[in-house]
């Protein structure tokens, strides 16, 4: 069987949280254990977040949704979009985040763990790492002005079979 | 629907105690980290407790938050705990290396 969905959305934190349970829901029916889930959902989380505050350095909205500021920040806000494609073959996710933001110099480097060109935002750099760790597969695409692509793929299901074998 | 950025800030004695959102991501991970801050200076807080117990998604939103607490307090001698830990947010604290500044304290 093979499924297909394809989303754009504003490159606004604001749609981190939209882009993650969307994924989630489309792979439901696949009885992913709760800890796939749970990788899968970081995983979009983490490449979602890096468009849009790396990519197109949108930082409205940080930490202020609801607040009085809120207004002038989002003013603010460089426009932008994430795509964010899925493509189910039987049991196979394959996940990709494409934004034609400012794009990445040095991907190799950005890939280390605790690396960030944005220490003052407080994020810890582990987000190419968390991405590696909880999908099988990770592939960046980047190049300074031509935008980043992120593909992961993640086969579902295997979860209970190797808590059986254990 | 919750307000995903609402956590909730408690002193007792010298203590900071956050309890922290459904969802902790990028989005309002920095007002959770200004919340914070402002108590850190206004009381005089030495140790800080993260309660995990609301707590269903993080990601690396999450460890930035720990590691920035982490570094003011520590110069004077405070400590980070973690409450309600579930086993997907241990697994993100082994991989990030955060169980070597953080102490889960079983509830």
């Amino acid at each position: 069987m093979r499924n297909e969905m394809e989303i754009i959305f504003d490159a606004l934190s604001d749609n981190e949280g939209f882009a993650r349970v969307a994924v989630a829901a489309f792979i439901t029916h696949l009885n992913p254990t709760m800890e796939e889930m749970a990788d899968i959902k970081t995983a979009v989380s983490e490449a979602v977040t890096n468009s849009i505050i790396h990519g197109y350095e949108n930082l409205c909205g940080y930490g202020r949704p609801g607040g009085q500021d809120e207004g002038s920040a989002c003013e603010k806000a460089n426009p932008g979009k994430v795509k964010l494609r899925c493509v189910l073959e039987k049991n196979i996710l394959h996940i990709e985040v494409t934004d034609s933001g400012k794009g990445i110099e040095d991907v190799e480097r950005a890939m280390e763990p605790l690396y960030t060109t944005k220490p003052e935002l407080e994020r810890s750099g582990m987000g190419f790492a968390f991405m590696e760790a909880f999908m099988d597969e990770l592939e960046v695409e980047s190049a300074p002005g031509q935008g980043t692509t992120v593909r992961m793929i993640k086969k579902i299901g295997v979860g209970g079979w190797i808590e059986h074998q254990c | 629907m919750e307000q995903v950025t609402t956590g909730d800030f408690q002193v007792i004695d010298n203590c900071l105690l956050i309890q922290l959102p459904e969802e902790i991501d990028h989005h309002g991970a920095g007002f959770i980290c200004e919340c914070a801050d402002r108590y850190l200076v206004r009381e005089e807080v030495r140790d800080v407790v993260f309660d995990f117990g609301r707590t269903r998604f993080m990601d690396s939103s999450g460890i930035g938050i720990i590691m920035g607490r982490y570094r003011k307090i520590s110069c004077f001698g405070g400590k980070v705990y973690a409450i309600h830990v579930d086993r997907q947010i241990e697994r993100i604290f082994r991989l990030s290396g955060l169980n070597k500044i953080v102490e889960v304290l079983e509830s």
